[in-house]
C-alpha cells in the first residue's frame, strides 16, 4: 500500500507538470485558486475566452481530451494517465469548464455512435475547444424520468424536423453544437420511440433564452426548437435507438474520477476556527466539534475512496458504479454545513452581503446554490437507485408505463 | 498509486474468510451468545494454528512477522464473522502494548504465548463511567503494588495477563500515570464477570488488592503509550467494525432480494433500496477512511493520529448504521433472537464504545486536525 507512482507515471507526472509550469496563464492562478462553490467566473476576462486559448494551447502540445485516440484529437492516453493530467492540470483545470460536457459527455457518444467522417469532422475542434457543445436532453416533463421526453422529431424526406423545448442545458447561449434526443415514434414504448441527434446551434427555430434559477443566478437555459430541421447524416444510432445512446452519454457523466468535489469542509473548518462565540471559539464548542468531526471523516472518506478508484485505474482495472457516492454525500453535505454554519451566526446569518464580516456571504451563497448538487447530473433518489440496483444487485422499481405505447401513458394537462 | 492490499495481502483474507466461514458459523457464535462458554476455545486455538494470532509479531518472539496491513485483513473477517474470542483484547491491545513499550523479557514471556494461542491478555484502561483520560485513572500504585478497581475489562475475567495504567504521581499532570503488567494467575486480582451488551465478547471487573505487579514502560510515561496503543487499537477495530458493517449489509440485501411483500420482493420499493444504498456509501466511506489508517499504520507515518481518528470515526458510524437497519429491513423477523440481525447490532454498539466513545474520539480528531493545520 502506498501513494507512489509506477515509474512509467512518474515520468508522465514529469512531462505534464513542466509543460504546465512552462504555458499555464499564470495570470489567472491566484484567482482560480480561491475556493469557489459553483460556477467559475473571472473579475476582468470572459471565461470562454481564456478557457478557448487555454485548451487550444493543450491541444496543440496533446494535452486536450488525452484519454481520446489521437485521430480524433486526443493523445491516445491511458486513463491514468488522465488522471494524472487532471491532478497536474491543477487549478487551470477550473478553465476546461465550458467544454466539460462536450468532452465528457457528447464526445463519447459521438465517438461510440458516430459515423467515420462525423468522429474525424468533429471530435477534434470539440478536443481543441474551437467548437463547443451542449447536450439536449432535460425537459420541463421529463428529469429524472428523461426517456418521457416530448420533443418531437418527424422525418420529412432527408431531414428531420424537430419541435419542442429542451431545459437546464449548461453553455448552450456559447455552444456550437447540441447532442439532441427526441421522440421519432409516440406509438411505441416509451424508451424505444427515441432517436439521437447532433445539430448546430445556429440552426434556424432553435431559440435559447437563460433561466433564472432559485438561487438568482443564469448558468442554465431553455431551449426551444421550432421546425429545426436536422439532414439524417446527423443521426447518431438507429432510429429508434436513442435510448441505448443516451446510455453511453450517462455513464459517462457518473465516470469522473479523481475530480474532487466541494464538500464545504475546509472552509467549515477555517469558520469555527476563527468564530468567537459568548464562551469561546466555535471549534471548542463539543456540539460543533461532534459536527465538524462527523463531516471531516465524510470528506477524507471521498478523498480516499477516489484514491482507491485511482488505484483500480492503474491497475488496468475499470471502476464501476460506485462512484456514484461522490455526489450524493457532498451534495446534502455542503446543504448541512451551510446551514450549521448560519445557524451559528444567529440571526446575523441572514445577511448575505460580501461586506460582512464573518464570511462574506460564502455560507449563505452555499446554502441558496447546494439545493442543485443534489439534483444537477442525477438527483439523490437516482444515484440511490443506482447504488442499489447497479451495485447492491437489487430489481429495478416495477414501471407501470414501461410497455404502454407513450402516448397511451397518463398525463397531467397534456 | 497503489492504495489497496496487495494480492498476497488479499490471499490472506480469502484464506481466513474460508476458515472463519467452516470454523466460526453463526451456530458457533451462538454458543457463547448464550452465555454457555466464555469464548469459542476451539476457534482460538485454531486461529493460532492458522498463524492469525501472531501474524504481526516479530518471528523472534515467536509471531509470523508479516505486519500490520497483514493483521487489517485479518481482523476485518474477525467483525464480519462475529467472532466469539478475545482477539481485540489480546491482539490489538495486550500484544500492541507489548511492542511498543515491553521489556524484551516481558515480551519473551508473553508475545510467544499470546502467537501461540496459550495466552489471553487484555488492557484494563476504565475504571466506570468516562472516556479514557488521564484524570479518569484513580487505580493506584505505590511500592509495587496495586490497589483499585478496574471496569469494564474487555475479556478480564478470562485473561492471563492484564496490562493497566495506574497513577503514580500526583501532579496533575499526564505523567502521574505509569503502566504495569499483572499476571492475573499468580493471585492478588479478584475478577467478576459483568453481563454486557455483547455476550459473545465479554467483560469483567478486576478488583486490586495489595497487587503484585511489575512496570511496563518507563514510569510516568503511561499515558503516552497508552495514547499510541488506542491509536493502533482505532485502526485495527476499524476494520472489525468494516468487517461487520459489510456483513450487515450484505444480509440486508439478501433479505430483500428473498422477502416477498406485496407481491414483490421488498428489495424493488425505493424506501428499502434507498437504505441499502445509504448503508453501502457508510461502508464505502468507512473502508475508504481504514485504508489510509492501515496505511499510516503500516508505515508508522506522521499521520496516524488524525488517521486512526477519522478510522474510527468513520467506522463506528457505519457499523452502527448498517447494523440497525439490517434489521430495518428484515422487519419484524429482525427482532427475533433466532435471526443473526441482533448479533452484529449488540457488537456494533459495543465497538463503538470499547476504546472510548464516538464524541470522544470526534473530540481527538478535531484536536489532531487543528494541530496540524496549525504546524
Amino acid at each position: 500500500m502506498n501513494f507512489d507512482d509506477t515509474p512509467q507515471e512518474a515520468e508522465f507526472r514529469a512531462t505534464a507538470r513542466t509543460w504546465v509550469a512552462a504555458n499555464a496563464p499564470k495570470e489567472f492562478e491566484e484567482e482560480l485558486s480561491k475556493s469557489s462553490l459553483g460556477r467559475i467566473r473571472l473579475a476582468k476576462h470572459d471565461m470562454v475566452e481564456v478557457g478557448k486559448a487555454w485548451q487550444k494551447k493543450k491541444s496543440e502540445a496533446g494535452w486536450a481530451c488525452l484519454h481520446w485516440p489521437k485521430e480524433y484529437g486526443g493523445r491516445g492516453a491511458t486513463p491514468i494517465e488522465r488522471v494524472i493530467w487532471q491532478q497536474e492540470e491543477g487549478v487551470y483545470g477550473k478553465l476546461t469548464q465550458p467544454f466539460q460536457i462536450g468532452e465528457g459527455m457528447c464526445g463519447p457518444t459521438v465517438m461510440a455512435w458516430g459515423s467515420e467522417e462525423a468522429k474525424r469532422r468533429y471530435l477534434p475542434k470539440l478536443a481543441s475547444g474551437e467548437e463547443i457543445w451542449c447536450q439536449l436532453f432535460s425537459e420541463p416533463s421529463a428529469g429524472s424520468d428523461v426517456a418521457g421526453l416530448r420533443t418531437r422529431a418527424e422525418k420529412k424526406g432527408d431531414n428531420w424536423v424537430v419541435n419542442g423545448q429542451k431545459i437546464w442545458t449548461s453553455g448552450a447561449h456559447y455552444s456550437d453544437y447540441g447532442l439532441l434526443i427526441a421522440r421519432t415514434d409516440p406509438n411505441v414504448a416509451k424508451h424505444k420511440g427515441l432517436t439521437m441527434f447532433f445539430l448546430s446551434m445556429k440552426s434556424p427555430g432553435v431559440e435559447v433564452r437563460p433561466i433564472r434559477q432559485a438561487n438568482g443566478m443564469q448558468e442554465f437555459n431553455e431551449v426551444y426548437f421550432t421546425d429545426v430541421v436536422i439532414p439524417d447524416s446527423q443521426r447518431l444510432g438507429a432510429v429508434g435507438d436513442g435510448w441505448n445512446a443516451s446510455l453511453t452519454t450517462l455513464m459517462n457523466e457518473r465516470m469522473s474520477i479523481g475530480s474532487r468535489l466541494a464538500t464545504g469542509v475546509p472552509e467549515m473548518f477555517e469558520f469555527c476556527s476563527n468564530l468567537m462565540l459568548e464562551d469561546g471559539l466555535a471549534i471548542d464548542d463539543p456540539a460543533v466539534r461532534s459536527k465538524l468531526a462527523s463531516w471531516a471523516v465524510k470528506s477524507s472518506g471521498l478523498k480516499y475512496t477516489s484514491y482507491r478508484a485511482i488505484s483500480a485505474l492503474s491497475k488496468g482495472e475499470r471502476p464501476g458504479p460506485e462512484n456514484s457516492i461522490g455526489k450524493l454525500v457532498s451534495g446534502m453535505m455542503l446543504q448541512d454545513i451551510a446551514t450549521y454554519a448560519m445557524d451559528l451566526q444567529g440571526a446575523a446569518g441572514v445577511l448575505t452581503g460580501a461586506d460582512e464580516e464573518t464570511v462574506h456571504g460564502q455560507f449563505q451563497q452555499m446554502l441558496l446554490s447546494s439545493p442543485s448538487m443534489r439534483i444537477a447530473g442525477g438527483t439523490d433518489e437516482i444515484l440511490r437507485n443506482i447504488i442499489a440496483e447497479r451495485v447492491l444487485g437489487l430489481p429495478g422499481d416495477i414501471r407501470v408505463d414501461k410497455d404502454v405505447p407513450y402516448n397511451k401513458i397518463p398525463t397531467k394537462g397534456r | 498509486m497503489n492504495f489497496d492490499f496487495s494480492d498476497d495481502q488479499k490471499q490472506l483474507r480469502d484464506q481466513a474468510r474460508k476458515f472463519l466461514s467452516e470454523k466460526c458459523s453463526p451456530k458457533a457464535v451462538r454458543v457463547v451468545l448464550d452465555g454457555k462458554v466464555p469464548y469459542d476455545k476451539e476457534l482460538w486455538k485454531g486461529l493460532a494454528e492458522m498463524g492469525f494470532l501472531g501474524v504481526a509479531i516479530p518471528e523472534e518472539f515467536g509471531g509470523a512477522g508479516a505486519g500490520h496491513l497483514e493483521l487489517c485483513v485479518i481482523a476485518e473477517e474477525m467483525g464480519r464473522a462475529n467472532a466469539p474470542v478475545p482477539f481485540s483484547s489480546t491482539v490489538y491491545l495486550a500484544a500492541e502494548t507489548l511492542l511498543i513499550a515491553g521489556s524484551d523479557a516481558q515480551k519473551t514471556k508473553w508475545l510467544p504465548a499470546i502467537a501461540s494461542g496459550e495466552a489471553i491478555g487484555t488492557l484494563a484502561l476504565f475504571e466506570g463511567t468516562g472516556n479514557p483520560s488521564p484524570k479518569n485513572i484513580k487505580l493506584a500504585a505505590s511500592n509495587g503494588l496495586l490497589n483499585g478497581v478496574k471496569k469494564p475489562v474487555p475479556d478480564g475475567a478470562i485473561a492471563d495477563f492484564a496490562i493497566l495504567a495506574a497513577r503514580t504521581g500526583s501532579s496533575g499532570r499526564d505523567n502521574d500515570i505509569s503502566l504495569f503488567l499483572v499476571d492475573l494467575k499468580a493471585g492478588g486480582v479478584e475478577a467478576r464477570s459483568l453481563t454486557n451488551l455483547d455476550p459473545t465478547r465479554v467483560q469483567a471487573e478486576l478488583t486490586f488488592k495489595n497487587c503484585k505487579a511489575e512496570p511496563l514502560g518507563a514510569a510516568g510515561e503511561g499515558w503516552s503509550i497508552l495514547t499510541q496503543v488506542l491509536d493502533r487499537a482505532a485502526v485495527l477495530t476499524a476494520f472489525e467494525q468494516v468487517g461487520g458493517a459489510d456483513r450487515a449489509l450484505e444480509m440486508g440485501r439478501d433479505y430483500a432480494l428473498d422477502r416477498i411483500a406485496f407481491g414483490r420482493p421488498i428489495g424493488s420499493f425505493q424506501a428499502i433500496k434507498h437504505m441499502l444504498a445509504d448503508m453501502y456509501v457508510a461502508a464505502t466511506l468507512a473502508r475508504s477512511n481504514s485504508y489510509y489508517g492501515a496505511w499510516a499504520l503500516s508505515t508508522n507515518a506522521s499521520e496516524l493520529p488524525e488517521a486512526a481518528a477519522a478510522a474510527r470515526i468513520s467506522a463506528t458510524q457505519a457499523f452502527q448504521h448498517c447494523a440497525k437497519n439490517n434489521i430495518q429491513v428484515h422487519g419484524g423477523m429482525g427482532f427475533t433472537w433466532e435471526f443473526d440481525c441482533h448479533m452484529y447490532y449488540r457488537r456494533a454498539n459495543a465497538l463503538a464504545l470499547g476504546l472510548g466513545s464516538l464524541s470522544y474520539w470526534e473530540d481527538q480528531l478535531i484536536d489532531r486536525m487543528r494541530k496540524k493545520n496549525a504546524a
